[in-house]
């Protein structure tokens, strides 16, 4: 199974009611396969196909104010249309999940996978002060995982899910166990929209406040939860970090190339670990400080420009240098690329 | 002094004690006055969702005692759609001004319609973005003057003005289209009748049921109401001509 | 054991499925796998290629730029894929519609006439199953029995009953496969 075939899969097993996307390479065998399966015969998960990206994400909205599992999928430049809509969705305060199987952009860029949509993720994407809940894959695996954990953690913190995925991530086949079959949801929830109950004031779902009071109450209130989702949820996997003298910081799929570096690296007898954040948001920030302490330099590596690197020097607050490695536009930096830029940036640095 | 004996008129309790912000004169009220008591009289306002636009109807949630849902601008046509996909025994309607549904909204309109999607769209046109301070919207009037179009809106540089409700009566997906008026009593009460009809449609699941009412703006147009209205019937009416545009071909 | 191998071709001529063919059979013979295929315009009749990893250990990048073995169907990938050969390592090329032979003298070098083989069976569409016939006499990564189970589970059971004949393949494959250079 194609990593895009196994999350949709992941999707009808996590008990999802709804989908609703709009076709993008890298990650159209989504809803291909979700319109194949036609898993409305097997759980009564609903499937559409929308007319665009920023339809879909407002169908996620209608859904998801219903109290129930609504989830969408696309690219970054779809991505890009959906952050109206998330920014609503964030700000309403409804649980959703969204995937971005990452391409090389800016502009319609190229199909080839990317991680240039770290900050659009991570640092809002939308307008107003928000944030989505960040979970990065490295394998197949972890991607049809993460659709499960996605929901709980949306359902748990009435916030939005990405996973930000890339064309690897998407288009490459390994070995995967699915879990199994989860029910749907069978919860009627006091924020949802299901009809007005006699005995209780209507629901109302939304994200405007015209008092500036009510607003700012709003934005602390979301403000509390995300010190809450950090405190929480960080989730991140170290390798051969217990001796390192050296420490490379990659996600996703960057990461699994990266890690080939580090054991090229060992078989050298450099001593470099490897930290992968599972969540950029919340970002394991404290453990790589806890690491700065043991390491004498870091090297983050990416597909993109820079832009996690801002986050590990965040986190390590000046104590050791961190330097940057990365190849753009759907070029995929070599595992020799990664080592000679750690003895150079680093190590020779 | 009212008292039980001498009430003629009782307001209905699916709308809120709220008291509306709308300006003086507005059609606004009334639509939603009818609407809501279509809501009670067919008893269903446990098992009614709206979406509420942005426009001056932003804050509908505020006037009709049902569950709702505020939709980003021109998008509830799309979230209806997610409602009613996943609660499909439940009446659920939009109600958006000519700005959301005919302009920034137009594919999220023709797209639900197209798809037949079991909901009530309540269009209200007025042929001006009344929230934003009397701008042109898609439905304004040639020659007619906005603060976008302070000369009057000039066909050749600036469009014409929508008729978007004719063109969803064209699409497979609608089921019953009408446009009607607020205006005058006899108005109110075939809206009112119009309303109800398609909310009954609802349960018959077989599309879209769209309607739209032709109003004023006293204050975008800056009139008097009762010019307002007056200019209505011989500027508006003209061209977005009152009644059924699309019956159901079994009520033919 | 790792074995990292590039097949790389004209799209319709089965190289995506090669990949999973051989992945597949991995699963089938417990090894961790990894398939990656390019895609976009290329897999619309151009160019394509996949990228198909069989070890005995988690596999961590799935993506490469040195393979252990270079499947390459025609010129432009040869020409791209020859020097992406680790030093020792194997190419294994189509001689049908080549225009050059390849250069190295560092690497392990077999030709195969997959394509008039198939002709010879009267069945074009088993071409790619001649050329994983050839690949496993030259490198038994996997054996026999474990690629008709992956086949099994890569085909839809309306086709099982060509199994014999992707199997008939196999064994013209590892007939015909000719070894041009060899490293001792």
């Amino acid at each position: 199974m194609k990593g895009n075939e196994a999350l949709a899969e992941a999707a009808i097993r996590a008990g999802a009611d709804a989908y609703f996307g709009y076709p993008i390479t890298p990650q159209s065998e989504v809803i291909e396969y979700l319109m194949r399966e036609n898993p409305v015969d097997r759980t009564g998960m609903q499937v559409l196909q929308a007319e665009s990206e920023i339809a879909a994400i407002n169908m996620v909205y209608g859904a998801a104010g219903c109290g129930k599992r609504a989830m969408t999928s696309s690219s970054s430049p779809g991505i890009s249309l959906k952050m109206e809509g998330l920014s609503y969705i964030a700000g309403a305060e409804l649980p959703c999940l969204v995937v971005n199987v990452v391409r090389a952009g800016p502009g319609l860029g190229t199909i080839q996978p990317s991680q240039s949509d770290y900050f659009q993720a991570v640092k809002g994407g939308g307008h107003g002060d928000y944030k989505l809940i960040v979970l990065a894959p490295a394998t197949v695996q972890e991607s049809v995982d993460y659709v499960r954990l996605g929901f709980e953690l949306a359902f748990k913190y009435r916030n939005p899910v990405m996973i930000l995925s890339d064309g690897i991530i998407g288009q490459m086949m390994e070995k995967v166990e699915l879990f199994e079959q989860q029910p749907r949801l069978d919860v009627e929830f006091e924020w949802a929209t299901l009809g007005k109950k006699p005995d209780k004031d209507s629901v109302i779902v939304t994200s405007l406040q015209l008092q500036s009071e009510e607003q700012e109450k709003v934005n602390l209130r979301l403000q509390a939860k995300y010190r809450e989702v950090e405190k929480n949820e960080v989730r991140y996997e170290t390798y051969g970090c217990e001796d390192a003298e050296y420490l490379f910081a990659a996600y996703g799929s960057c990461a699994r190339i990266t890690r080939k570096a580090m054991e090229m690296a060992r078989a050298r007898g450099i001593k470099v670990g490897l930290l992968r954040p599972q969540t950029l948001y919340p970002f394991p920030a404290d453990a790589i400080n806890g690491l700065a302490d043991q390491v004498k330099g870091i090297l983050t590596v990416e597909m993109n420009a820079g832009q996690m690197v801002e986050d590990v020097r965040l986190a390590v607050n000046g104590k050791v240098p961190v330097k940057f490695y990365g190849r753009f536009g759907g070029m995929i930096p070599s595992p020799d690329e990664i080592l000679e830029a750690l003895e150079q940036k680093i190590i020779g640095g | 002094m009212i008292t039980p004996e001498n009430l003629v008129y009782e307001k209905t309790s699916v709308m809120t004690d709220r008291v509306l912000h709308y300006c003086p004169g507005c059609g606004h009220g009334t639509a939603h006055r009818i609407l809501a008591e279509v809501i009670g009289e067919l008893g269903i306002q446990g098992d009614t969702i709206g979406v509420a636009p942005v426009g001056c109807s932003v804050l509908a949630y505020y006037y009709f005692d049902v569950d709702m849902q505020e939709a980003a601008h021109g998008r509830a046509p799309a979230v209806a759609t997610g409602i009613k996909r996943v609660l499909p025994e439940k009446y659920v309607f939009t109600y958006q001004g000519d700005g959301d549904l005919a302009a920034i909204g137009t594919a999220e309109t023709i797209h639900a319609c197209n798809r037949g999607e079991s909901i009530l769209i309540v269009f209200i046109n007025n042929g001006i973005y009344g929230m934003t301070g009397g701008q042109m919207a898609p439905t304004t009037l040639a020659g007619m003057k906005s603060s976008t179009s302070p000369r009057g809106r000039d066909v050749a540089t600036m469009g014409n003005p929508l008729k978007i409700t004719e063109l969803v009566a064209q699409l497979p997906g609608t089921y019953f289209v009408t446009r009607q008026a607020v205006h005058a009593p006899a108005n109110v009460r075939k809206a009112k009748r119009a309303l109800k009809k398609a909310l009954e449609y609802q349960k018959l699941n077989k599309g879209t049921c769209f309607v739209e009412i032709v109003s004023n703006c006293p204050s975008g147009w800056k009139m008097t109401p009762v010019q307002s209205n007056k200019w209505m019937e011989e500027n508006m009416f003209p061209f977005y001509p009152l009644g059924d545009i699309k019956v159901p071909p079994e009520k033919q | 054991m790792t074995e990292e191998i590039i097949i790389a071709g004209f799209g319709g001529q089965g190289v995506l499925s090669m990949g999973q063919i051989i992945c597949y059979s991995g699963v089938m013979q417990g090894k961790e796998v990894s398939w990656m295929p390019s895609y976009g315009p290329e897999m619309r009749g151009g160019t394509a290629n996949c990228t198909a990893i069989i070890s005995d250990e988690q596999i961590s990048s799935p993506v490469l730029t040195q393979f252990d073995t270079a499947i390459v169907l025609n010129q432009p990938s040869m020409d791209k894929f020859e020097d992406a050969v680790k030093p020792g390592g194997l190419l294994i090329y189509e001689e049908n519609g080549m225009t050059r032979k390849p250069k190295r003298t560092d690497i392990n070098i077999c030709s195969i006439a997959a394509y008039d083989e198939s002709v010879k069976m009267n069945n074009t569409k088993v071409f790619n199953m001649i050329v994983i016939g050839g690949l496993l006499e030259v490198k038994p990564i996997i054996e026999l029995k474990n690629v008709i189970k992956g086949l099994e589970k890569v085909l839809p059971e309306r086709y099982h009953h060509l199994i014999p004949l992707n199997e008939e393949a196999i064994h013209k494959g590892m007939k015909i496969i000719h070894k041009e250079h060899t490293l001792n």
